[in-house]
């Protein structure tokens, strides 16, 4: 077992959507490099299963949020690469608002004392 | 299938791509080609694995994923018994009533007949202007059958006494003459023998007869041999020559399926060939094949002028009336099925409200199960597919269910109505039917799993189920109250068409016929076979005793021979001169009476009232002077203003040779009521009403040698008795007496009366049982719903006695709720059956369409029915304990 797999974090699944589609605002971007990029900027923390990468993928595709394309990388290799579409646009600003709404509710009830409600 | 083999292949190509460009980035950090392929693989994880959960996102419309859906819908189904049984058997009494109707439908209206040409086969009649569809004579009609140019080939037929004797069991079976070319022309092969020739349907010919596939089992045990065999038939020794297949049906005005077949032209009577001779002879015809009815209804009337030229005397206003068979079978079916057919619709669309109404109350339950199913990842047309899927299962095994029940209904409602529907014996459940059930089954899966399905899957997307949920319960229970709306809307309609059929029933039962019918009974007698050809003395004798005989018999009151017309069997009619009148020039203008050869009882037993004058006596015999009774039909049309009697009516002698025609003259000795002779409901609208009543021992000497073949005898009888016991002790007495006599055909009045309306009385069944089962579904529906919305409201009921409100205000709240729905339905309801009740027209007697009492009487049971329906959700809300209320969430 690769020591490395501890320190993973499952994601939920709402999240996982969220971080991918972000992720490819910054333009389109095949699976692994998705991973890639999240763990990047997270700082190693968010570690995302392929397990739970390709099938986000494919379920976003389903429902029309991202499109796919054969393509080929900057070296010269074939990979299937995702993109927004404007649906997933609006998807997007939406989940990030949801976000926003429940981390603000999360972090005031950590920081509030119970005599003040 | 083919799609995800790219599918496959494409998510192959995925991976390999995410693998190799792993191991390129770790092979740029440093490690070796082998190490950098066995990191990368192990970091990927297990391939099979990702590729299979990756795939289940596939899911898609797919046979599969159908097939999951109905296993899991069958699941779920299993797991909640109690609403999987009430849904299914409320579809199957839905589905089962239409798939009842339909095959009634199919089999009588959209069924080709069973003959090869059946469309090219109609019916002739000669138009007379008594009788639309009259007999035609055989000389008219042989004048048809060669001058024609437009038929293959025509076919006489009419009916004949079929008296089997020489045999051990003497009987008295349904016997038919027909012309040789019948057969041919329906198409039906004998399964022994032949049919007739053109030889044997000729004057003089040998005598032949064709037995019925029924009679070959009963009486010849299915002796192959039984060609060349003799059987004797109203005392006429005939050769057999053929045995008609039991699969032959037909039922037409003067034919129906027989036992005994014969040429019709093979007649010894000579008065058959008389010009103005009309023994109920009808004809069929096969129309060549490129010629269509109105062609061929042009050249008769060509071939008619030409007879009304050569004949004028009898043929002068010759005409012909041509229609479809089909037409002829089952058109007056046709506006009854169709508004049963309607009215089972509206109990089927009744059943899926109510089933819409259980699904909608059960998805609350289901909420929690479909926010899992989001979080899955399906989306909302992945949930409706689902829930349409599990509302099709429900469907279609109500329809299973439905079939059945249909099987078994459509029997026992033609068993309890015979003879009320033509060509019953090809109804049945045949591939037709089962497609519609079919059909019927999916559609309503679509009608109740449709909305249901949009609302529940619609209401789990709104995100957290706390905030949505009294909303939600709010629209739904809206959405419930207005589908209890529309039911009971379609039950007061249905209701309504009911009550419009009971009392057009009502009416019919309350039409005076004229005489009365209770405890009267008839049967036919065929004297001995010898007795026509005796003496016209030795005849009259036969039958005094006879009739002295029946009067001995146990339970007799009053007895009469009778001859000629019988009141709502069959009719015979006689031309006539009455005094006064001007002489007619032709014989075809004559005007036309009913005619009853009577004896002098039968007045006690019809019990037919005597306006005037006296009826026929012991003293009227036929050594007196001839005499007769008029209705008051004719009394008022032929004798307008006068006292009729005294009078002479003279009858014209069909029985004499026409060289030796002359008039009978008869007294009018009395006038009696009119009679009902075509029914209870049709009589008021036939052209021919006049009635003649004259003395059966009065007929002239060759009348009474057509007499000595066979007559009826009507009987009035103690009412402590049975018509059957009294039947049986008078045959009994009667046979003793005269031991080759051949008794048959009785029947009670009252049944006599009652099959001249069973039309009537079938529709009123079957509209009955679908107005009772629609009100049965709706208040059912009503209960439910309001029992769903007291459980809804209990907080706010709790909320309500809290603030002081008394367990009186609570129930007035949920009645409220109740009436509101109720009032709403009746009033849609009426609103909708002024229209439709449009359709039924022609159906009802004696009440309109829009009869208003009628409508307010229904309006009326069905909120007292609807009232009953809320009474027990009400009472449950009275009982609320604030305090639990209050404390349940």
């Amino acid at each position: 077992m690769n020591p490395r797999y501890q320190n993973r974090i499952e994601l939920l699944q709402g999240t996982l959507d969220l971080l991918i589609l972000q992720t490819l605002m910054w333009g389109a971007q095949h699976g692994y490099g998705i991973s890639q990029v999240i763990r990047a900027q997270s700082g190693d923390v968010l570690q995302v299963d392929t397990g739970s990468l390709y099938p986000a993928l494919h379920r976003l595709e389903r429902q029309k949020w991202i499109k796919s394309e054969w393509s080929v990388t900057e070296n010269s290799q074939r990979a299937k690469f995702y993109q927004l579409t404007a649906a997933g646009r609006k998807q997007l600003a939406e989940e990030r608002s949801r976000w926003t709404q429940m981390s603000d509710a999360i972090a005031a009830v950590l920081t509030n004392r119970p005599e003040e409600i | 299938m083919f799609h995800r083999e790219g599918r496959d292949s494409d998510l192959d190509d995925e991976i390999r791509s995410h693998l190799d460009m792993a191991a390129r980035d770790r092979r740029a950090r440093g490690e070796s080609a082998r190490d950098a392929q066995s990191h990368a693989m192990r970091e990927f994880g297990n391939v099979g694995v990702v590729k299979e959960v990756t795939r289940d996102m596939w899911a898609g419309a797919s046979f599969e994923t159908f097939l999951q859906d109905v296993s899991y819908g069958v699941r779920m189904l299993v797991k909640s018994p109690g609403f999987a049984a009430i849904a299914i058997l409320t579809l199957a009494l839905g589905i089962g009533a239409n798939t009842a109707i339909f095959s009634v439908v199919n089999g009588v209206l959209l069924n080709p007949l069973p003959f090869p040409n059946a469309k090219r086969i109609v019916c002739m009649f000669q138009e007379k202007s008594n009788f639309p569809k009259g007999s035609i004579s055989y000389p008219n009609f042989l004048d048809w059958q060669r001058e024609n140019r437009s038929f293959e080939s025509i076919a006489a037929y009419r009916w004949t006494d079929g008296t089997i004797t020489g045999v051990p069991e003497p009987e008295n079976v349904r016997a038919q003459r027909v012309s040789a070319t019948f057969f041919p022309i329906l198409g039906v092969n004998p399964i022994v023998g032949r049919t007739f020739s053109a030889d044997e349907d000729r004057r003089g010919a040998n005598p032949t007869v064709m037995i019925s596939e029924g009679l070959w089992k009963r009486m010849f045990q299915s002796d192959p041999n039984v060609i060349g065999k003799r059987l004797t038939v109203a005392g006429q020794g005939r050769t057999i020559i053929g045995v008609v297949p039991s699969s032959f049906h037909l039922q037409l005005f003067n034919f129906r399926t027989a036992d005994v077949y014969e040429p019709i032209g093979e007649e010894t009577d000579e008065k058959f060939f008389h010009r103005d001779s009309f023994w109920g002879t009808n004809a069929l015809g096969l129309l060549k094949l490129d010629v269509t009815l109105e062609q061929a209804r042009e050249d008769i009337k060509r071939v008619n002028v030409g007879l009304a030229a050569t004949y004028p005397d009898v043929n002068a206003t010759i005409k012909a009336n041509i229609i479809p068979l089909k037409e002829e079978i089952v058109g007056e079916m046709r506006p009854v099925l169709l508004v049963l057919l309607g009215a089972v619709g509206f109990v089927l669309l009744i059943a899926c409200v109510n089933v819409a109404n259980l699904l909608l109350a059960r998805s609350t339950s289901r909420q929690r199960e479909f926010a899992i199913r989001i979080a899955l990842g399906a989306g909302q047309s992945r949930i409706v597919r689902q829930l349409l899927t599990e509302s099709l299962v429900l469907a279609l095994i109500g329809g299973l269910l439905g079939l059945i029940l249909a099987k078994w209904g459509t029997i026992a409602a033609l068993a309890a109505v015979p003879r009320s529907v033509p060509r019953s014996e090809e109804i049945g459940l045949d591939p037709r039917v089962l497609l519609f059930t079919l059909c019927v089954s999916v559609v309503a899966g679509i009608v109740f799993g449709l909305v249901p399905a949009l609302k529940t899957s619609h209401a789990n997307l709104g995100g957290t189920l706390k905030d949505a949920g009294r909303s939600i319960a709010g629209s739904r229970s809206r959405l419930q109250s207005v589908f209890v709306i529309g039911e009971m809307a379609m039950a007061l309609v249905l209701l309504i068409g009911a009550g419009l059929m009971i009392r057009t029933l009502a009416h019919l039962w309350g039409i005076d016929p004229g005489f009365d019918p209770h405890n009267v009974l008839s049967f036919d007698i065929h004297p001995r076979p010898s007795l026509a050809s005796e003496s016209p003395d030795s005849i009259r004798a036969a039958y005094r005793q006879i009739h002295s005989t029946i009067a001995g018999a146990p339970g007799v009151k009053y007895v009469s021979l009778n001859w000629g017309a019988h009141m709502m069997q069959s009719d015979d009619e006689v031309n006539f001169w009455a005094e006064g009148q001007p002489q007619p020039a032709h014989q075809a203008d004559l005007p036309m009476s009913l005619e009853y050869v009577v004896e002098p009882d039968y007045l006690n037993v019809m019990r037919i009232p005597l306006l005037r004058g006296r009826f026929f006596t012991d003293a009227d015999n036929e050594h007196s002077d001839r005499v007769a009774l008029i209705d008051e039909s004719f009394a008022k049309k032929y004798f307008t203003g006068q006292d009729p009697i005294g009078k002479i009516v003279k009858l014209f002698d069909f029985d004499a040779d026409p060289a030796q025609r002359t008039w009978i003259p008869l007294t009018v000795i009395g006038v009696v009521g009119h009679v009902n002779q075509f029914g209870l409901a049709d009589d008021a609208t036939m052209p021919l009403q006049a009635q003649l009543y004259r003395c059966f021992m009065q007929a002239s000497d060759l009348n009474i040698k057509n007499i000595g073949q066979g007559a009826s005898v009507y009987m009035r009888f103690q009412s402590s008795l049975t018509p059957e016991a009294f039947f049986k002790t008078v045959r009994e007495k009667l046979l003793a007496a005269n031991g080759d006599m051949i008794v048959s055909d009785n029947e009670s009045e009252e049944a006599v009366v009652a099959r001249s309306i069973a039309s009537q009385r079938f529709s009123v069944s079957l509209l009955g049982v679908f107005a009772g089962l629609a009100v049965l579904l709706a208040s059912v529906g009503i209960y439910g719903v309001l029992s769903y919305l007291v459980g809804q409201r209990t907080q706010e009921i709790g909320v309500r006695m809290a603030l002081g409100a008394e367990r009186l205000d609570v129930l007035r709240l949920i009645l409220g709720d109740g009436a509101r729905m109720t009032l709403a339905g009746v009033g849609i309801g009426i609103v909708a059956a002024l229209g439709l009740t449009q359709v039924m027209a022609k159906m009802l007697f004696g009440v309109r369409p829009t009869d208003p009492i009628t409508f307010a009487a229904v309006a009326v049971l069905l909120c007292g029915i609807a009232l009953f329906a809320c009474y027990i959700p009400a009472r449950r809300a009275m009982r609320v304990d604030p305090m639990v209320a209050l404390r349940y969430e």
